[in-house]
């Protein structure tokens, strides 16, 4: 008996500090004036108001930052699905030469940090091509992601052999068997792969904020981080107002979360071990 | 898609680079190791190599100690079991740009860590202070991280077999003396992979010591190495030596990475 309360109470204890910036950040997003003092986490009525929403969305107007961000995320993630979706196929379905080369890139592309191509990308894509400030310059590098094809390889290993075998007694092709049998099969895929890449270019602050110049191009993580770095200095209440900023980036991805949470934890746990 | 650029850092380091409008046709003699010569001589790089370890020494011993015991809380209990995983989880799908919103608001001077240490409070502030700046983002991301790292451990611990604890419990070992003697060891992997992983973001931190600690201030107390990166090879205006420090980073990542593959596979063995 107090064995469990020992193991719940550790648990709830994880729990607890897991949650507890994150409901800072709500409640300081609704305090008139900063209050950083315990006291500061209990409601107070007087102290109260959506005064900090109405400032962030003066410095950073949250309707055109949301909508960028909600373009750059759509982006990668329809790219990712229909890139993924073939190569996981490919990958788990077919015999050909340089399989397991290709598989041994895709996981040295899981370890290689983003952070190494920066500069030959910058070059590319802003020097070479002049996309800087557009969708596709910030959707480009993203366009291919190895954990989307992982999760189309498992998911496309999975499906019985016999499945296939039978479509190609009945003599059909490669891609009439990709589109009319393992298509119609893989919306649990599809829904896992989507959901773990909106997160990624949602959150994404470095590349974005590399390459737009242009303040109503800019995703809404970036056109916050500017405003942590530079004009936060300004307002009243400064802390307010970029946690005000914080919950409306950080909710969307939260309600997903929630919503599927399922998916997320099984998916990353994948994508983690191949690592 | 990812070699061609990749390649491109590589011979990128080894020239004279710099800038140049688009179309416009400028020279890149080859100039050996130059870049690279500059890229270890600048001392604010090799701060960032400290700064590196300074994180892993927070973060590592941290994960483990509360993350392998909470996994292992985890893996007893039937009940609520999806709703500690969600709340483990969250901070892990949050963007990092509000989380170290929140970060700046709790470690600020007149924050609620301050708040509470009363007198204690380091003088000048967490994240002006040379000594504890880089702690904080140790700190942050650990947090950020561990709910991650939770679901490793349980992934680790649940595929240990039942019957090993049975046949520890026939023998009189209690809860602790199994936790030591049968899952401490069992997942000695995950702990392997948690140092890997811990150490390829340690030394691509950028979000955190660009915002947090207002450009890896002060004096570089907070930088890494991506953000030096950033700061030589964009702002300054030296991709060629910026494309250096990015090769080095990824030898050191790939180092740590094959170091990791050796002990998993003696850990193996050894257990064999």
């Amino acid at each position: 008996m107090i064995r469990r309360w020992a193991l719940y109470g550790g648990l709830t204890m994880g729990a607890l500090a897991s949650l507890f910036p994150f409901v800072t950040m709500v409640l300081g997003s609704l305090q008139e004036k900063a209050n950083g003092t315990l006291g500061g986490l209990a409601p107070s009525p007087g102290n109260t108001s959506s005064v900090n929403y109405v400032d962030i969305n003066r410095a950073v107007p949250l309707a055109q930052a949301l909508l960028n961000s909600g373009i750059f995320t759509a982006g990668v993630v329809a790219s990712t699905l229909l890139v993924g979706m073939p190569a996981g196929y490919a990958l788990a379905r077919l015999r050909f030469p340089g399989r397991t080369a290709i598989q041994a890139g895709l996981v040295l592309v899981l370890i290689l940090p983003f952070q190494v191509l920066m500069i030959p990308l910058y070059i590319l894509v802003v020097r070479t091509y002049g996309l800087e400030d557009s969708f596709l310059g910030m959707i480009a590098p993203f366009a291919v992601n190895a954990t989307a094809v992982f999760i189309f390889r498992q998911f496309f290993v999975s499906l019985p052999d016999e499945l296939f075998d039978a479509a190609k007694m009945d003599g059909a092709t490669e891609l009439q068997i990709l589109r009319r049998i393992a298509l119609p099969l893989t919306s649990p895929a599809v829904v896992t792969a989507g959901v773990i890449t909106f997160v990624g270019p949602w959150n994404e602050f470095l590349w974005p904020f590399l390459i737009t110049k242009d303040r109503g191009m800019q995703p809404l993580a970036v056109s916050l981080g500017t405003y942590v770095s530079t004009n936060a200095a300004t307002a009243t209440n400064p802390y307010g107002v970029i946690l005000a900023g914080a919950c409306v980036l950080a909710i969307p991805v939260v309600l997903l979360f929630l919503c599927f949470q399922r998916q997320f934890t099984s998916a990353s746990l994948d994508a983690g071990i191949k690592e | 898609m990812y070699a061609v650029p990749a390649f491109q850092a590589v011979r990128i380091s080894f020239l004279d680079y710099i800038y140049g409008a688009p179309g416009a046709d400028i020279p890149h003699p080859f100039i050996g190791l130059d870049n690279y010569r500059e890229a270890l001589t600048d001392p604010v790089l090799r701060r960032s190599f400290v700064n590196v370890v300074i994180f892993l020494a927070v973060n590592v011993p941290l994960t483990v100690a509360i993350g392998m015991p909470l996994a292992a809380a985890l893996g007893r209990v039937g009940r609520f079991r999806a709703l500690f995983r969600v709340a483990f989880f969250i901070p892990y799908v949050t963007a990092s740009v509000a989380v170290v919103g929140v970060w700046y608001w709790m470690f600020s001077g007149s924050g609620i860590v301050n708040s509470l240490l009363g007198r204690f409070a380091p003088d000048p502030s967490w994240l002006i202070n040379s000594r504890w700046a880089m702690v904080v983002i140790g700190l942050e991301v650990t947090w950020k991280q561990l709910g991650f790292y939770v679901l490793l451990y349980l992934a680790g611990i649940l595929a240990i077999p039942v019957s090993l604890y049975e046949a520890a419990k026939l023998d009189g070992a209690g809860v602790i003396r199994q936790f030591w003697s049968i899952t401490v060891p069992s997942i000695r992997n995950v702990n392997i992979l948690v140092i890997t992983i811990t150490t390829i973001i340690g030394f691509n931190l950028f979000t955190e010591p660009y915002l947090l600690t207002g450009g890896g201030g002060p004096n570089g107390a907070s930088m890494s190495p991506a953000l030096r990166m950033y700061q030589v090879g964009i702002e300054q205006g030296r991709p060629d030596v910026g494309a250096a420090i990015g090769v080095l980073l990824t030898g050191c990542v790939l180092a740590v990475a094959a170091l990791a593959k050796v002990l998993h596979l003696f850990a193996n063995r050894s257990r064999a």
